[in-house]
């Protein structure tokens, strides 16, 4: 079955990866690359989004289409990236999921196959 | 036993094996679960009149079978398989551990699980769950659909877990039993004797598990700590229904064969294992109270290295409420007191712990601050029980 990650960031987990030194950065970085590297066989592509400061968001329910700046939804927790995996079943997803070494909220979404 | 009792015995020693069967078969949970719920409808409607039939688990999946044939019409493969499919159907592994798991999966919501339990693998109506927890039924079918759904889409596999996964997700299990125990027993009142017995339930699924995974001693714990309970069942109401609390209790009617019997398996449990959870812990503390002749009797010092231990694996306000109790006995009830004063913020909103606080305050002297206690725990109760013990002790 197909997936979608959604990597969910805290606004305590930015201000301690802010605080880090370039190095504790670094390996920060580097965790989260062997994570990738080792469950490589079940991801199909994803993405790191940039800041939700940069987001847009168009609300089309309310007659004419809406233009706001910033995330469709205001709050101290933010999805930062996502990635499709493609695992067994959500068994699978979530020991995958139960491994990773980034951000502290990880939304597990199944795909619409149609 | 009345019919109703041995209806619903019969129903649950033999539904959840065909519902795990048919999962097998059909690779459908809410397809197959849906045949077994039918079947389960249309014998309780049956076997009051025509008596119980001599094969129940063959009449059982003889119309599972055909409601099968009948409302999978448009899907051709489960036709297939189930027209194949003629009983006895092989005898497998007990496919019941694999439901279980299922239904108590953690990406469900914990009343989600409950209600998947007890209809799933006891095999109860959606009607007895919403009466056995005073919710409407449409409330319940609506928790139960919603369930099967995610079980379908999110791709919840059915499955007894790796090694792995076993301890968190053994964990899961024995939380939704447990609930389901205490549910039952402190609902449990007088009037309501003719209802659902959870607690009943709530064993029978513990005794299930512990024939199946025989080598977890959590399992035999949570088994051990409900049997000493229910072998008290007889002594915790008067003959009118009040409850009488275990302090009250007339010992001598408490069924002392099923306590011992309790002892020994948790005494069995413990010896194979080091370390005990906090079942185990549990079923020890209540063993404490069922081994005393007298409450006066009652080794207070054991009971409070038990919840001192139990402390450390489960560091909650409830826990330490109820291990202030010890403490008034060993220590007095000054210090309970101290101690009961520091959760007050957390377990403001809970009955009970005014109701302990009123009982130190009397013992205390402080009769004026006990009674404003006791009318605190009395306004926030919503269980009869409790509620007629209450204005009894405001009215003195």
């Amino acid at each position: 079955m197909k997936y979608v990650l959604m990597f969910v960031e805290t606004e305590e987990f930015a201000k301690e990866f802010d605080a880090m030194t370039p190095d504790e950065r670094q390996r920060a970085y580097q965790r989260v690359y062997q994570w990738f590297d080792d469950h490589r066989d079940k991801i199909r592509g994803g993405s790191k989004l940039q800041e939700p400061s940069t987001a847009t968001t168009v609300r089309l329910d309310g007659g004419a289409p809406m233009t706001t700046d910033g995330p469709f939804m205001e709050g101290k927790e933010v999805v930062s990236g996502f990635t499709e995996i493609d695992v067994a079943d959500l068994d699978e997803a979530l020991r995958m999921v139960k491994t990773w070494p980034g951000c502290p909220v990880v939304e597990i979404r199944p795909v619409l196959e149609l | 036993m009345n019919t109703e009792e041995e209806l619903a015995r019969v129903v649950r020693d033999h539904a959840g094996r065909l519902a795990g069967s048919l999962v097998s078969l059909l690779g459908d949970f809410s397809a197959a679960e849906d045949l077994v719920q039918d079947a389960v409808e249309i014998a309780l409607r049956r076997w009051p009149v025509e008596g119980i039939p001599d094969r129940p688990d063959a009449w059982l999946f003889t119309v599972a079978r055909r409601r099968g044939l009948d409302v999978l019409r448009r899907q051709q493969n489960y036709r297939a398989k189930l027209q194949q499919l003629h009983w006895p159907v092989q005898p497998e592994p007990d496919d019941r551990l694999r439901l279980i798991f299922t239904c108590c999966h953690p990406a469900l919501a914990r009343e989600a699980q409950i209600a998947l339990t007890l209809r799933v693998v006891c095999g109860l109506t959606t009607a007895q769950i919403a009466a056995a927890f005073l919710a409407s039924e449409s409330a319940v079918a609506q928790r139960i659909t919603r369930a099967k759904r995610k079980i379908t889409d999110a791709g919840i596999p059915y499955r007894i877990p790796q090694d792995d996964e076993l301890p968190e997700r053994l964990d899961e299990v024995l939380t939704v039993i447990y609930l389901l125990f205490n549910e039952g027993y402190l609902s449990s009142t007088a009037e309501r004797v003719h209802s659902r017995d959870l607690v009943d339930d709530a064993e029978w699924l513990t005794a299930l598990l512990y024939g199946l995974l025989p080598n977890e001693p959590e399992v035999g714990g949570l088994l051990a700590l409900i049997r000493m309970h229910r072998a008290r069942t007889a002594a915790r109401f008067t003959p009118t229904g009040e409850l009488v609390l275990l302090e009250d209790q007339d010992r001598t009617r408490w069924d002392h064969t099923a306590i011992s019997d309790a002892t020994s398996l948790l005494t069995r449990t413990a010896r194979r294992h080091h370390a005990p959870g906090p079942y185990q812990l549990q079923a020890a503390i209540a063993a404490c109270h069922s081994e005393a002749a007298t409450w006066a009797e009652t080794d207070w010092e054991q009971i409070l290295v038990l919840y001192n231990m139990l402390l450390m694996l489960q560091p909650t306000p409830v826990t330490r409420m109820h291990r202030a109790v010890a403490v008034s006995y060993v220590h007095g009830p000054g210090s309970a007191l101290a101690e009961l004063d520091e959760l007050s913020a957390e377990l403001d909103a809970y009955p009970l712990f005014h109701a302990t606080q009123a009982q130190l305050l009397r013992e205390l002297g402080r009769d004026g601050e006990a009674h404003a206690a006791d009318e605190r725990a009395a306004a926030l109760t919503t269980n009869p029980a409790q509620l007629g013990l209450l204005q009894e002790r405001l009215a003195h």
